[in-house]
């Protein structure tokens, strides 16, 4: 175990002292005081290793990152978990814009709001599957370009309507489950809105209760209601715009 | 353009502005030690090429005087202003703007400031008719335009700019900021894309009392400079922010339309959000979008400006660039990350992201006058 007292600390020294700390065998880090440190956890290979972090990480939190969990006990800005590829990162707080930019595997659990372009050029390829929950709302372009992978809003204590703009534009592949029905077709033309079935909810339950586990909130808070599930209808969207009919 | 030279090392860097502003709506005065430390917290988010501040309430004594502020590459350069200043202004005071050289901000310009009323029996013919504001307006103008070597960076009152090449917390020591206080400050660290960094180019761009520090790139540049050249606005200093300073004069100042619309031309809606809206507003802003589609800014953005009445702060119409926001008391912060308010503001009353393209407004509360009627109105 190894506490970092990251006040006043450049992101550069913070890091070092993080992946020295990885090299002598540490697997368990506090960073206090962190505020606006950029690039925390980026780019580290390593699968037991838990990062805990308290104040507001910067920019690029675990941005390609392989197997490390990170848990931040504040909110957390832009860019978490940028083009990841797995581990976890936990936000008890809110996220900031472009979560999980390209994200390529591993999770992302975030209690509070995730703010624009949650999940934009999200992929996943066979066992690869990034998954993005958020507790409570997010902003617009919503999994825009979103290629893989899967992506729950739950919109907990959230009573009203959804008021981002172009919901999935340009979508075209993986999943999103709504915890609330919400008339799409306002959104976009890229996505098919089902009613989740059985399969999905044993889906969804495995990873729904690890994100009730890491919140500690009772897992029937959320799963009392039916989800939404809303596919592109296109794996091609955009195709007339480039090739002749 | 002046000829000051940039001695920073041009270390490539994956970052973009930061900007800060802080408002106190009761007018409480701060000194600059606040906005530095905050702006620092954004440090990589800038190069070295560029910071500055705005702050306002900090000269009471001569707060009914146009405060100048200007760069001068050489002494000649002086000479030739201080005889178009004279002849046309009654200077109360004039002094070199107390800077402290340091180790990373020794190569400057002359920094020099004019506490000035125009005269009523100006020389200037040509713009003897004008009113006070449309005159210092047009002096600054002259000045950047037509004077080799100057550049009037800051014409306001009760306000001042303090910029230069470098980053932001070394010039706040270079301009001794935590010896300046003020009820209003913005803060500008700068990452120059397009345009060169100089000490003119730093924001915040001030015109009378406008202040704007801006986080983006207006690609509509060419087209906001041609629509205001057409209202005799110049456009010299080599920085697409300069045009939203002028736009805001023109469209507040001069046309007269309220704050709030005026941002909606800068970030108009979209026409498929107008259509949604009821009648008057759809008329209204399909209006404003006709009249003034020359004065829209295009391309990613986040603005702080200051004003005399209080400060915006507002994203481009699908938030490019990061813009947070948060109140504690009579105090607002707005910053492009969320540490940097942290910095200076550990428990606020509220944090939030402002939505794309709507402002977030805070205005002086002006005390109450009791015996002329205005309780209740």
């Amino acid at each position: 175990m190894m506490t970092i007292d990251a006040g006043g600390m450049h992101y550069k020294e913070l890091n070092r002292l993080i992946r020295d700390g990885i090299g002598k065998g540490i697997k368990k880090f506090f960073l206090e005081n962190v505020n606006g440190q950029y690039y925390i956890g980026d780019g580290i290979k390593c699968d037991d290793v838990v990062i805990n972090i308290n104040g507001i990480p910067g920019n690029d939190l675990g941005a390609f990152m392989d197997g490390p969990t990170i848990i931040v006990n504040n909110n957390a800005q832009d860019n978490a978990g940028n083009t990841m590829n797995s581990g976890k990162i936990l936000i008890k707080g809110d996220a900031g814009d472009v979560v999980g930019y390209g994200m390529r595997g591993g999770r992302i659990y975030i209690l509070g709001n995730a703010g624009y372009r949650v999940g934009i050029h999200m992929k996943g390829y066979n066992e690869q599957l990034p998954v993005i929950i958020i507790g409570g709302k997010v902003g617009s372009f919503f999994a825009e370009y979103m290629a893989g992978g899967v992506i729950v809003l739950l919109g907990l204590n959230d009573s009203d309507e959804f008021d981002s703009e172009y919901f999935a534009s340009g979508m075209h592949g993986g999943t999103i489950f709504l915890r609330k029905k919400i008339d799409f077709s306002k959104y976009s033309k890229d996505v098919e809105l089902y009613e989740a079935d059985g399969k999905d909810a044993l889906f969804l339950k495995k990873y729904l209760t690890e994100y009730a586990d890491s919140f500690n909130i009772p897992l029937e808070e959320i799963t009392g209601k039916p989800f939404y599930k809303i596919v592109p209808s296109s794996a091609r969207p955009y195709a007339h715009l480039y090739t002749s009919a | 353009m002046l000829n000051i030279k940039n001695k920073f090392n041009l270390e490539r860097d994956i970052s973009g502005c930061g900007l800060v502003g802080i408002i106190n709506a009761k007018k409480v005065r701060t000194n600059g030690s606040d906005i530095k430390k905050s702006i620092s917290v954004e440090h990589d988010r800038g190069n070295g090429l560029g910071g500055g501040f705005a702050v306002y309430g900090n000269y009471p004594e001569y707060a009914e005087l146009y405060a100048f502020h200007i760069m001068y590459d050489n002494l000649s350069a002086k000479k030739d202003v201080e005889g178009y200043l004279n002849n046309n202004f009654i200077i109360e005071k004039e002094e070199p703007i107390p800077t402290f050289r340091t180790a990373k901000i020794y190569d400057h310009p002359y920094l020099h400031r004019y506490f000035l009323k125009p005269k009523s029996d100006r020389q200037d013919k040509l713009f003897r008719e004008l009113g006070d504001d449309d005159f210092v307006v047009n002096s600054v103008m002259l000045v950047n335009q037509h004077y080799d070597g100057a550049y009037v960076f800051s014409s306001g009152k009760n306000m001042g700019a303090f910029k230069g090449v470098g980053y932001p917390e070394d010039i706040a020591d270079f301009y001794k900021l935590e010896e300046i206080e003020g009820y209003m400050w913005t803060a500008h660290n700068r990452f120059p894309t397009n345009t060169p960094g100089w000490w003119g180019g730093a924001h915040p761009f001030t015109l009378l009392d406008w202040s704007i520090v801006h986080n983006g790139e207006i690609s509509s540049y060419g087209i906001n400079k041609r629509y205001l050249e057409m209202y005799k606005y110049n456009l010299s200093l080599k920085t697409d922010t300069e045009a939203i300073t002028y736009i805001l004069d023109l469209l507040v100042r001069k046309h007269g339309i309220p704050i709030r619309l005026a941002l909606t031309v800068l970030a108009s809606p979209f026409y498929n959000k107008i259509d949604k809206m009821d009648r008057v507003q759809k008329e209204l802003l399909t209006a404003l979008r006709q009249i003034y589609g020359s004065a829209l800014l295009n391309g990613p953005f986040a603005i702080v400006f200051g004003y005399s009445n209080g400060m915006v702060a507002m994203n481009d119409r699908i938030k490019l660039r990061p813009l947070v926001a948060a109140t504690a008391g009579d105090f607002t912060y707005v910053a492009s990350e969320e540490a940097a308010i942290s910095a200076v503001c550990p428990s606020p009353d509220r944090v939030w992201s402002p939505k794309a393209g709507e402002p977030v407004m805070v205005e002086f509360e002006e005390p109450v006058m009791q015996n002329r009627g205005l309780v209740g109105l």
